[in-house]
């Protein structure tokens, strides 16, 4: 038997499907591959007809755009799927959040125009809980970190510790807000942040926030994605990367 | 009165822990359901890491079973990785379960699967995570019923102490039979408490309570005598046979977990049981008799499973995978009814012959063929012989040809090393035998680079096996007999790079064998063990063989018995046995016989195509064996992922 992998009709993609999805809740200990098996499952129990590379093991043609890392909840992840069939891109996200997991849910779907979907994902707008830090001690730390220039901080990659700038991918960064309930104070942060490589991360600002003002959070920090998309230059704010795709 | 989930205490701990997701649950088709409305509540352990706990079909099946019932829950709970462990300690979170996240010490009964000796030290270390003492005397009313099953419960008695009881053999009918008694005794009041509900599962003759009974020993070590100390125990208690298969269709909704587990597919039983007799094998002589699920049941099965599942592979699961009588039916069926799709099948567990060979090319239809297994067990002649593996020399090159021939591209070969009787040159073998296979399969392919993997591993003499009574080999000559054959299989140059050789050392085995063969008094290691810091002797890089012998050592310093007394000493007919209380249906004699039998090489033939040779199963346990053919064929169905139409724009 000759090395060729076996001749299969391999059907054409005739329509690209953008994907929004949120992770929440306890799902937000997901990490990317575990999405990534538990979407291509759900795909095939709807029998949405994905489209497959050729080759010896063909796989579902789906792109996935800058995950948020694992313990990360998110509003606003991306993903582009590619199928053999014309879908109504309604029913797709209906029949496809009833068969995820709750808690990996499918908000939207639309047709893709032209384009690339991350090309358009410049910059992320995230939430940060921070519970146990009172509200005067986030402003100090806030403010003391936006009078810098840069921020050097320093992470484990895959490729060992990388040591890089924190300060200048920042586009935001607030305190909105913090909740003092029974069970203490609960400082909130907004950041919007610039798709940079290195990438900046939330952990990253809080290591930065270390550095400048010793903020040191008494319990894990929750931090969510709330957007994902262009980045308006004059606002600072994140618009939404579907809006082209939806009016078309 | 509602049990708290323990959810929220946990959270905070999982982003300091390798592999959160295991810990959260959430997976398709798992259950959950109202604490207050169920009378009698189940915590179901696999007793090792969630991603080799979660595929395990045994405790999926029961939880399906068990969950059906309307006033019934069960939960599932794994064995929680060290860092974890630690953090649950600091904050004090109970072992908890993974669907509702309750505390296992508040369930009514504790169900742990042991598929190996292995998992003993993680069953205390759930224990004393759920705050429920390890030792079954020190447990008080409020405590759930700690309840062994799974292959190692054949012989408890290592574990008696931890557990409050045991069930041999198929759990589907027998756990509803005690949850049946532990519902009339909490509707009742729980009169007597604890100990009358033991007694109330005891008496049925199928449920084991190592407290019932006391062991006697003799001056030298050996065991005099076991007996009940209550009146109404009986004597020797039964294993549990399922007869109908096509009866219980399970699991019919299988877990999905979201991490990555060790079998990212799904799995349809095929048949239980297995007569083909090899001495060696303790799943076969305990699971008898054969019984098959029928052609069409399983068709149905393997739909079924893909459509609640969205896996893209199902394996077709046995002891035995093409023993089953309508084999060819079913593989040629499916293989045409999922031909086109990416759906693929596999068939694990296959014996050497041709006939394998076409229900590989069969099932691999339009896929990649890479590699096919094979285990031939013994590497001479005369030793296959001795373990009744009937597999010949000739068997098995004709075998390889085919597959090489037919495009596979690598075959992989398991043995074991330190069989009974046993000689280097019986492994040293093997290595000519792998050269034969690459010869003939670069003459057949007329390719260079078709390769052939060893893999071989030290035989663990295993209780209720016609090998109950040998000396197991010591860990160094196993290491050093591997060492030759290695050696051997590197020494010629035109092979060695097409031979492939994995092994795993002597050491494990020798604790696998401590703790198989062992008595009561081997529970004492075991705990000392667990109080050193043992945990996950499965798992090469945790298990400690230094730490084990210390144990055992301190453990065992009264007694006149010790670590080589239990493995590798040779046992006589009339030694009593730790399990000889607990029936398999074997009839003693006859594994003796058929001990002595394999001394001098004779063979036995396989019960479904000769006539019966008295092993004793079936009129002791009032079975028969349940095969086919049927004569019947696949039914069609709509396969999955054929509901594209409904999603049309």
């Amino acid at each position: 038997m000759s090395r060729q992998p076996p001749q299969r009709d391999v059907a054409p993609a005739v329509q690209k499907l953008r994907v929004r999805y949120a992770k929440r809740g306890r799902l937000r200990f997901t990490s990317h591959r575990d999405i990534q098996r538990s979407l291509e499952r759900a795909l095939r129990r709807t029998g949405v007809p994905m489209a497959y590379s050729a080759g010896f093991s063909p796989h579902p043609k789906i792109s996935y755009a800058g995950a948020a890392s694992m313990g990360a909840a998110s509003e606003a992840e991306y993903l582009e799927i590619s199928v053999t069939q014309h879908l109504d891109p309604g029913k797709v996200r209906d029949a496809l959040d009833a068969a995820m997991p709750p808690g990996l849910d499918i908000v939207e779907v639309v047709s893709a125009t032209a384009g690339s979907l991350a090309d358009q994902l410049e910059a992320s707008e995230w939430q940060i809980e921070l519970a146990g830090v009172g509200l005067a001690e986030a402003d100090v730390a806030v403010i003391k970190f936006l009078e810098q220039d840069t921020v050097e901080v320093e992470r484990m990659t895959k490729s060992g510790l990388r040591r890089f700038d924190a300060r200048q991918a920042v586009v935001r960064l607030a305190v909105e807000g913090g909740e003092s309930d029974d069970r203490g104070p609960c400082a909130i942060l907004r950041l919007v942040v610039r798709h940079v490589s290195p990438a900046v991360r939330p952990d990253d600002v809080l290591t930065a926030l270390h550095v400048v003002a010793s903020l040191t959070p008494p319990v894990p920090p929750k931090v969510t994605r709330l957007a994902q998309g262009p980045l308006k230059q004059e606002s600072g704010m994140v618009a939404d990367p579907l809006a082209a795709d939806r009016v078309a | 009165m509602p049990i708290e989930s323990v959810f929220a205490r946990l959270e905070p701990l999982l982003p300091q822990v390798q592999k959160p997701i295991q810990y959260v649950g959430g997976e398709l088709n798992a259950v959950t359901k109202d604490w207050d409305a169920a009378t009698v509540r189940w915590a179901l352990m696999y007793p090792d890491a969630y991603e080799v706990g979660v595929p395990n079909q045994g405790v999926q099946i029961l939880y399906e079973v068990l969950n059906e019932q309307d006033d019934v829950l069960a939960e599932r709970t794994y064995a929680v990785w060290h860092d974890l462990e630690a953090l649950m300690r600091e904050h004090h979170v109970p072992q908890f379960t993974v669907d509702g996240h309750r505390p296992v010490g508040e369930f009514d009964l504790f169900g742990v699967s042991f598929s190996t000796e292995l998992g003993y030290t993680n069953l205390l270390t759930a224990l004393d995570l759920a705050g429920i003492p390890i030792r079954a005397a020190e447990r008080e009313e409020s405590h759930p019923l700690v309840v062994a099953g799974g292959h190692a419960a054949f012989n408890p008695e290592p574990i008696a102490d931890f557990i409050d009881a045991a069930v041999l053999g198929d759990g589907e009918q027998v756990v509803l039979e005690i949850t049946r008694i532990v519902r009339e005794f909490k509707q009742a009041g729980s009169p007597g408490g604890r100990q009358e509900l033991l007694f109330r599962l005891a008496q049925t003759g199928g449920v084991y309570v190592p407290q019932f009974y006391d062991v006697e020993y003799l001056d030298d070590g050996r065991i005099k005598r076991v007996v009940p100390n209550r009146h109404g125990v009986p004597w020797r208690v039964s294993k549990h046979t399922v007869m109908d298969l096509d009866a219980w269709p399970y699991p019919k909704q299988p877990l999905v977990p979201l991490a990555e587990s060790v079998h990212e597919r799904a799995s349809v039983e095929i048949f239980r049981g297995c007569t083909r007799g090899c001495r060696f094998c303790q799943a076969g002589m305990i699971t008898r008799p054969v019984r098959e699920r029928s052609i069409t049941g399983i068709g149905e099965m393997v739909e079924q499973s893909l459509q609640a599942t969205g896996f893209e592979e199902v394996g077709l699961l046995s002891l035995s995978s093409a023993d089953h009588s309508e084999i060819a039916d079913i593989a040629h069926g499916l293989a045409d009814r999922y031909e086109g799709t990416n759906t693929s099948l596999s068939l694990p567990s296959t014996r050497v012959d041709a006939f394998n060979i076409d229900l590989a090319n069969e099932l691999t239809r339009n896929g990649r063929r890479s590699g096919l297994t094979f285990a031939p067990e013994g590497g001479s002649e005369r030793i296959r012989k001795v373990i009744n593996k009937m597999v010949t020399e000739e068997d098995l090159i004709k075998t390889v040809a085919a597959a090489y021939s037919n495009g596979w591209r690598q075959v992989k070969l398991y043995f074991m090393c330190g069989l009974p009787t046993e000689t280097d040159d019986d492994v040293v073998q093997i290595a000519r035998m792998a050269r034969e296979v690459i010869k003939t399969g670069r003459e057949v392919s007329g390719r260079r680079d078709i390769r052939c993997t060893v893999s071989i591993g030290g035989f663990v003499p295993k209780p209720h096996t016609p090998f109950q009574w040998v000396a197991q080999l010591d860990h160094e000559t196993t290491d050093e007999r591997l060492k030759k054959l290695r050696d051997e299989i590197r020494s010629d140059r035109n092979y060695a790079k097409a031979i492939g050789f994995r092994y795993h050392d002597g050491k494990p085995g020798i604790v696998e064998g401590l703790l198989s063969r062992g008595d009561r008094r081997v529970g004492r290691i075991i705990e000392a063990v667990w109080a050193d810091g043992g945990r996950f002797d499965g798992w090469s890089e945790h298990f400690s063989f230094d730490r084990w012998m210390r144990c055992a050592d301190d453990a065992l310093a009264n007694e006149p018995v010790d670590v080589n007394w239990y493995t590798t000493r040779e046992r006589e007919f009339s030694e009593v046995l730790p399990w000889d209380h607990l029936d398999s249906g074997l009839d003693k004699d006859w594994l003796w016989e058929d001990w002595q039998d394999a001394l001098t090489g004779v063979e036995v033939d396989d019960c479904r195509w000769t006539p019966c040779f008295d092993c004793g199963v079936c009129p002791q346990m009032q079975t028969d064996i349940e095969v086919g053919p049927t004569g019947k064929t696949l039914l069609p169905v709509t396969v999955v992922g054929s509901g594209a139409a409904t999603l049309h724009a």
